[in-house]
């Protein structure tokens, strides 16, 4: 199997999908001409023509409501926001229309909004966010965090394919840092199966994204026996598998990127508390970034991303127990 | 400060015989008629229900607003679309949704179109080619324009009409969406439903252009004024617009003037509106006109007149009949629906 960037499985994906299907069509911020800001829709253009890799003026409320639309109309769109902090000027589009209508109206909308997301690389506040959990509570809507080249490309195939609006979690410190085999044929991953990144006895670490990376650097860092849970989608997101890794090694660390408070741990956290109790060891831990924004100075935005240090520390603490 | 007027003011409805040259026969004159009545009685019966207790949470109508709504949506083709606001109700008419299911839907019932999921004029259905308004006015604009994106990226001949407010273009979304429709010429035609009220803000504190339809000219586009209480003027005006639209010369704004004759909602007595304007307006009352026209211009007589508006009352009764037996909506649908099966997809806009 050919091994290839995360960005590239993305890419992949998405031009497949293309090829093999006349309604999916690319619409956001310079991913016509120059190719996406990240380059994931590189030669798109010249492929498929400027009606169906649309440049749109700086408008993400016409960009998402513009998806919207064509998808009520049948086509099958991919919208990029050029980093996942934009999509806070079209949350009304996503949260009040796209989120609802299906529910209320009987329309389905299926569109895939590509999030370019996560920090680690001096991007500051407005370009290094992890906006999940405020998505994953609203009714609707399907979040996706793939961590592998592998889940890159079958979930967002996955996500095009889907009735529903999907947000696609892509993180920005994966795009090149990250390789690894790649089905060339097309393949789906379901939305809603937990991918089980590594088997252990002594302690569950339950995570996504780029956090998959660094618990799985923390586990060999420690001298114990980790077993890490690749959630992949955080809505809907894959209970039996994690309460069933619970049950086996009796102790939990719910990491993540994003902010503590209400952060999608919260809710990984209390379903244990509700459904594994009796199972426990210890009480479950939760690992996340402080309740602030995201600083840009690398000393502070290293204080501020859960480190391979603070996840070896928060698991010794655990075993230790 | 200087204002500069730079819309196109639409002249007013003519003779018979012009208005068959826009497309329209005596049968036509008649069912926009119709139209008007019924859209007008849904709303007054509306009314009567609200008295009676029998609509949960608010009432909104859109009288006054009856020649603006049926003249765009008469001029509207089969397979265009629409997202019509709550002052719209002659929209859902004119494109056939029976009064029966509105009234089912004003009362939360399980026939509404919505099952009882949402309420008041927040509805639509889709096999008519109209989607379902949210409350963030206009919201709605920017995804009449992505209907109108899917038409020219597939090169279908068809257009999607977006109707706001002249208090919903002061957020963002109306340009955004207006810009992008401009950028790309793509077959959209708006329609501001210019009522001279949001609840109770005043144009002079939306705006601060002659006419909302000038701005059309910053996104590249013909921007036209129309008075709203004229349907024929209004239709005339839509159909141009739209089938221009439909022709590849891309979008246009039309500002359909009107006054809301009603409070916001049925809770608002509309005290900050001068009552010398009411009185005034009064006069121009669309359907009141629109019978006067067919009297003066289409030997509309008094057996016709009568026909039509027993037909309608009977029409409205029967509809009310029909709602009050629909039954109320069963708490067990309440999860139903948050998430599209594929099977949902299985629609006449997803061939």
């Amino acid at each position: 199997m050919p091994e290839k960037t995360y960005l590239q499985a993305i890419s992949d994906g998405l031009r497949q999908e293309m090829r093999r299907d006349k309604r999916v069509f690319v619409i956001g911020e310079d991913v016509g001409v120059y190719g996406g800001a990240f380059k994931v829709t590189l030669g798109f253009q010249e492929e498929f023509g400027s009606w169906r890799v649309i440049d749109a003026p700086l408008s993400e409320t016409a960009i998402i409501g513009g998806a919207t639309g064509a998808a009520i109309m049948g086509m099958r769109p991919v919208a990029e926001m050029q980093f996942a902090d934009f999509v806070s000027c079209g949350w009304d589009q996503l949260v009040t229309v796209a989120a609802k209508q299906r529910w209320r109206a009987g329309t389905p909308v299926p569109i895939v909004l590509r999030l370019p997301s996560g920090g680690g690389f001096s991007g500051g506040p407005f370009h290094s966010q992890n906006p999940e959990s405020s998505f994953a509570h609203i009714p609707g809507l399907k979040c996706v965090c793939p961590a592998t080249p592998e889940d890159a490309k079958g979930l967002i195939v996955s996500a095009i394919e889907d009735p529903n609006p999907v947000l696609f979690f892509e993180h920005k410190h994966l795009y090149r840092r990250i390789k690894g085999e790649v089905p060339d044929e097309r393949y789906t991953t379901p939305i809603g199966k937990a991918r089980m990144h590594r088997e252990g006895d002594d302690a569950t670490v339950v995570t996504w994204g780029a956090m998959v990376y660094t618990a799985d650097e923390a586990a060999k860092a420690v001298d114990a026996s980790i077993e890490i849970v690749d959630l992949r989608t955080v809505l809907p997101w894959d209970k039996q598998a994690v309460l069933g890794s619970v049950r086996k090694t009796s102790k939990v660390l719910v990491l993540h990127e994003d902010t503590r408070t209400g952060g999608f741990g919260a809710e990984i956290a209390a379903t244990i508390a509700e459904e594994a109790f009796e199972h426990l060891d210890a009480p479950v831990k939760r690992l996340a970034a402080p309740d602030t924004p995201v600083p840009f100075s690398p000393a502070l935005e290293k204080a501020f991303i859960p480190q391979v240090d603070d996840v070896a520390r928060a698991l010794k603490e655990l075993i230790a127990y | 400060m200087r204002v500069v007027a730079i819309a196109r003011v639409a002249e007013p409805s003519g003779s018979l015989q012009e208005v068959k040259e826009w497309g329209l026969d005596r049968e036509d004159l008649l069912q926009i008629y119709r139209n008007m009545l019924i859209t007008r009685g849904v709303e007054e019966r509306g009314h009567i229900l609200y008295r009676q207790g029998k609509i949960p949470g608010s009432f909104y109508t859109g009288r006054g607003n009856e020649a603006a709504s049926v003249g765009v949506a008469t001029a509207m083709a089969p397979d265009d679309v629409g997202t019509p606001l709550h002052r719209d109700m002659g929209v859902h008419i004119t494109r056939g949704v029976e009064p029966w299911r509105i009234f089912a839907q004003y009362m939360g019932r399980a026939d509404g179109p919505t099952r009882g999921k949402d309420g008041n004029v927040h509805m639509a259905d889709a096999r008519l080619g109209l989607l379902a308004m949210v409350s963030h006015l206009p919201a709605m604009l920017p995804v009449a324009v992505g209907c109108a994106l899917a038409f020219r990226i597939r090169e279908e001949k068809r257009v999607a009409v977006a109707w706001f407010g002249e208090g919903a273009s002061a957020r963002g979304d109306t340009h955004e969406g207006m810009n992008f429709a401009g950028v790309r010429r793509l077959p959209v035609v708006f329609v501001c439903d210019n009522n001279q009220w949001a609840y109770s803000t005043p144009t002079h504190l939306e705006y601060a252009v002659e006419h909302l339809a000038d701005r059309a000219a910053a996104y590249g586009f013909e921007g036209v004024v129309v008075d709203g209480t004229d349907v024929l003027a209004v239709y005339r005006e839509a159909k141009r617009a739209i089938e221009k639209a439909r022709e590849g010369g891309g979008p246009s704004l039309i500002e359909c003037q009107t006054l809301r004759m009603e409070g916001h909602a049925v809770h608002d007595d509309a005290f900050y509106v001068p009552k010398e304007l009411f009185e005034r307006w009064a006069e121009r009352d669309p359907v009141e006109r629109f019978r006067a026209w067919l009297r003066g211009n289409a030997d509309l007589t008094d057996e016709e007149e009568e026909q039509i508006g027993s037909q309608v009352k009977k029409l409205l009764n029967d509809a009310l009949q029909r709602a009050e037996e629909s039954p109320q909506p069963d708490p067990v649908t309440l999860l139903d629906g948050v998430y599209a099966t594929p099977e949902d997809l299985d629609t006449p806009h997803h061939k």
